[in-house]
C-alpha cells in the first residue's frame, strides 16, 4: 500500500492514530464526507451485526481497517481487500453516524461546511449534509440534503458524486435535526459568518423572534457553534412563510403559467401552516 | 490590430467576437451578429454605461482604431469596456429571434449544464441574471423544471455579470420553445410499484409515460415534468410534520396532478370552493408509508 506509506512518511507523526488505516482513508482525496468511526465502536461486534454477509473477506477486511492485518498477507490480496475494507468501513459509517457520538462528529463537519453549500441561490450558501436514497449498497450514489429548502442535490465534484449513498444512509440528516432541533436553519436571512448551521433571521417581525434571540444568547455561552437556528422553544409551524422564492419575469411581468403554479404551491403551503398552527407544533 | 495587445486580441483569422466567446469561462455567451451591433437602435442607452465607447466598439467590431487612439492610457481599459459593451449587447441580442435560436442550439447541446437538484433529473438549465444592470450580481442558472435559480458549479462562471444575460432571457426562451419547458402539473407513474401498496388498484399499472404528453394550456410548457419531490425519512418512516424538524418546504417543489387543479386557487392565492378540508397533499401520494409518529422528539 504505497499511498499509505507515503502518508506515514509525510505526516511524520508518532501517534498510533495517524498511522491507522482509518486516518489514511479519511485523508484520501474524495473521502472528505466521511468522519472518523471510533475504534471501540468498530471493536464492539454487536455494532457490526449482519455486515459479515455484506462484505467478502469480512474478517480480513475488518482486520485491515482496525490495523490488525497480518503483514504476511500477499500484495495481490491486499488490492481486493482494500475494496472490501472501504465497503465495510462505509457500512459501519452509516450505522455510526446515527449514534449520539457519530451525530456529534458529523455536526462538527457540518459546521465547517465540509459537505459543501446549497447551490440554490435563495438558500444563501446554507451548508449541506450527505444523505443516501437507499440504505442498500451499490444502488445509489450519495446526495446532499439542504435543511433550508429541504431538498436534495447532486455533489458538484464527480469524486463525491461516485460515493455510495448507503455509506451515509437515508436517515442521517433528518435524525440530526430531530436530535438537535435548535440547529434547524431558519428559512430566510443571510448565512452566519461562522458558517455553522446557516443563518439567524434578521427580521424580528414575528412573535417568536424575541424568544428566539434570548434562547440563542443563552446557548452561545455554552457553545457558540451550536447557537444557531430557529431556537429551542420556537414553533416551526409557520417557518415556510419566511422562505424566499424566485419569480420568473419577462420584461418585469410574471410568466402566467409559472405564476399560477407558484400561487397553487403557496396555497398548499398556507394550508399546511394553518393545520400545523392548529395542532401547535 | 495594434501588436501591443497581442496577448488579448484574436489572431487575424478570428474575429474579436469569436475569440471572446471561445475563451474559457465564456461558454455561456453566443456570438452576436455584427449587423446587430452595427444597428444603433439596438445600442440605445448603452453608451452611458460603457466608458471609452468608441474604442470599445472598434475593438468588438475589429475596426482599425483612429490615429488619436493614443490618448487611451492602457489597452486593458478598452478591453474591459469592450467586454462590458459586448455583454450588454448580448443581453439584448439573446432576446431576439436570432439570439434565442443561437442560445437554443447551445441549450440542446447541454452547454449550460443541468439542474443540481436530484429530482429535476438532469434537466438542462439556462443562464440568467437577477438584474439587467451590470455590477450588481453574477450570472445564475435557471431550471425550467423547478423554476428556481442556482449558483453555477464552476468558479470560472462565478465572476460573470448576470446582466450579460439579463432577467428576461431565460423566461422568454421557454415561452418561445415551449417543447423544452416542463408543464406545471405531474402525474406520478402508477407502474412503479405494482402490488406494493394494498390501496392501489392493479388495473392502472400501465405507465403513463408511454403516451404522448399534452398540456391542455397551449401557451404553457409542453414537456413532461420531472415531478418527484423528496420525502425525508428516518428508518424508512417519513418524518412527521408534527415534529419541529418535520417537512415545511415540500410545497416549493410540488405540482398538482393535472392542469385543472391549478384553477382551484384564485389570483389572490386562496382555494376556491374548498369542499374537502382534510385533503392532505403530502400524505395521499404513497399510502404505504406510515407517518413517523414514533420518532417525534421525546421532550414535549
Ligand atoms: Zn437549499
Ligand atoms: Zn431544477
Amino acid at each position: 500500500m504505497l499511498r499509505r506509506t507515503v502518508e506515514e512518511l509525510s505526516t511524520g507523526s508518532d501517534s498510533d492514530y495517524s498511522n491507522s488505516w482509518i486516518s489514511w482513508f479519511l485523508s484520501s482525496k474524495g473521502n472528505e464526507y466521511f468522519c472518523e468511526v471510533e475504534e471501540d465502536y468498530i471493536l464492539d461486534r454487536f455494532n457490526l451485526t449482519g455486515l459479515n454477509t455484506e462484505v467478502a473477506n469480512y474478517s480480513q477486511a475488518l482486520d485491515l481497517i482496525t490495523d490488525n492485518l497480518d503483514d504476511e498477507i500477499q500484495d495481490e490480496l491486499r488490492g481486493s481487500l482494500d475494496v472490501q475494507a472501504r465497503l465495510l468501513y462505509g457500512l459501519i459509517h452509516a450505522r455510526w453516524i446515527v449514534t449520539a457520538r457519530g451525530l456529534a462528529k458529523m455536526l462538527e463537519k457540518y459546521k465547517k461546511a465540509d459537505f459543501g453549500r446549497c447551490p440554490r441561490v435563495l438558500c444563501q450558501s446554507q451548508p449541506l449534509l450527505p444523505v443516501g436514497l437507499t440504505d442498500i449498497p451499490y444502488e445509489k450514489s450519495v446526495k446532499l440534503y439542504c435543511a433550508r429548502c429541504e431538498d436534495i442535490y447532486s455533489p458538484k465534484s464527480s469524486r463525491h458524486g461516485s460515493i455510495d449513498g448507503a455509506y451515509f444512509g437515508t436517515s442521517f440528516p433528518h435524525l440530526l435535526f430531530l436530535v438537535y432541533p435548535h440547529l434547524i436553519p431558519p428559512k430566510s436571512g443571510p448565512p452566519d459568518v461562522s458558517a455553522a448551521s446557516g443563518s439567524t433571521s434578521t427580521s424580528g417581525g414575528r412573535e417568536e423572534g424575541g424568544k428566539r434571540v434570548a434562547g440563542r444568547r443563552a446557548r452561545e455561552e455554552v457553545d457558540v457553534g451550536v447557537a444557531e437556528g430557529v431556537g429551542e422553544g420556537a414553533s416551526t409551524a409557520a417557518a415556510a412563510m419566511k422562505a424566499d422564492r424566485y419569480r420568473p419575469k419577462i420584461f418585469g411581468f410574471h410568466v402566467h403559467e409559472i405564476a399560477k403554479l407558484q400561487r397553487w404551491q403557496e396555497a398548499v403551503r398556507d394550508k399546511q401552516v394553518v393545520k400545523l398552527e392548529e395542532i401547535d407544533v | 490590430m495594434p501588436s501591443s495587445s497581442a496577448s488579448s486580441t484574436p489572431t487575424s483569422t478570428l474575429t474579436w467576437i469569436s475569440w471572446f466567446c471561445s475563451l474559457p469561462g465564456h461558454e455561456y455567451f453566443c456570438e452576436v451578429q455584427e449587423d446587430f451591433i452595427e444597428d444603433d437602435f439596438n445600442l440605445t442607452g448603452l453608451n452611458s454605461l460603457v466608458p471609452f465607447w468608441k474604442e470599445a466598439m472598434e475593438m468588438v467590431l475589429d475596426v482599425e482604431p483612429d490615429e488619436d487612439s493614443s490618448k487611451i492610457p492602457d489597452v486593458s481599459i478598452v478591453e474591459a469596456s469592450a467586454e462590458l459593451l459586448y455583454g450588454l449587447v448580448h443581453q439584448r441580442y439573446i432576446i431576439t429571434r436570432q439570439g434565442l435560436q443561437a442560445m437554443a442550439d447551445k441549450y440542446e447541446g447541454g452547454i449550460f449544464g443541468s439542474c443540481p437538484r436530484v429530482y429535476c433529473q438532469g434537466c438542462y438549465v439556462v443562464p440568467c441574471g437577477r438584474s439587467d444592470l451590470p455590477g450588481l450580481d453574477t450570472v445564475k442558472l435557471y431550471c425550467p423544471n423547478c423554476h428556481d435559480i442556482y449558483v453555477p458549479p464552476s468558479s470560472r462562471f462565478q465572476a460573470l455579470p448576470g446582466a450579460f444575460f439579463g432577467t428576461t432571457f431565460a423566461h422568454l426562451f421557454f415561452q418561445s420553445y415551449r417543447e423544452l419547458a416542463p408543464a406545471p402539473f405531474y402525474k406520478p407513474p402508477t407502474a412503479t410499484s405494482p402490488g406494493r401498496s394494498p390501496h392501489s388498484n392493479g388495473s392502472e399499472s400501465v405507465s403513463s409515460h408511454d403516451e404522448p404528453f399534452v398540456n391542455p394550456n397551449p401557451y404553457g410548457g409542453q414537456k413532461r415534468a420531472a415531478g418527484k419531490v423528496y420525502v425525508p425519512r428516518i428508518y424508512g418512516f417519513r418524518v412527521s410534520e408534527r415534529a419541529k424538524s418535520g417537512p415545511r418546504m415540500f410545497w416549493l417543489r410540488l405540482r398538482p396532478e393535472n392542469h385543472e387543479e391549478l384553477d382551484m386557487v384564485d389570483w389572490r392565492g386562496r382555494w376556491i370552493d374548498e369542499v374537502d378540508d382534510d385533503d392532505d397533499f403530502d400524505e395521499d401520494d404513497d399510502e404505504d408509508d406510515r407517518p413517523m409518529e414514533d420518532f417525534d422528539p421525546v421532550s414535549k
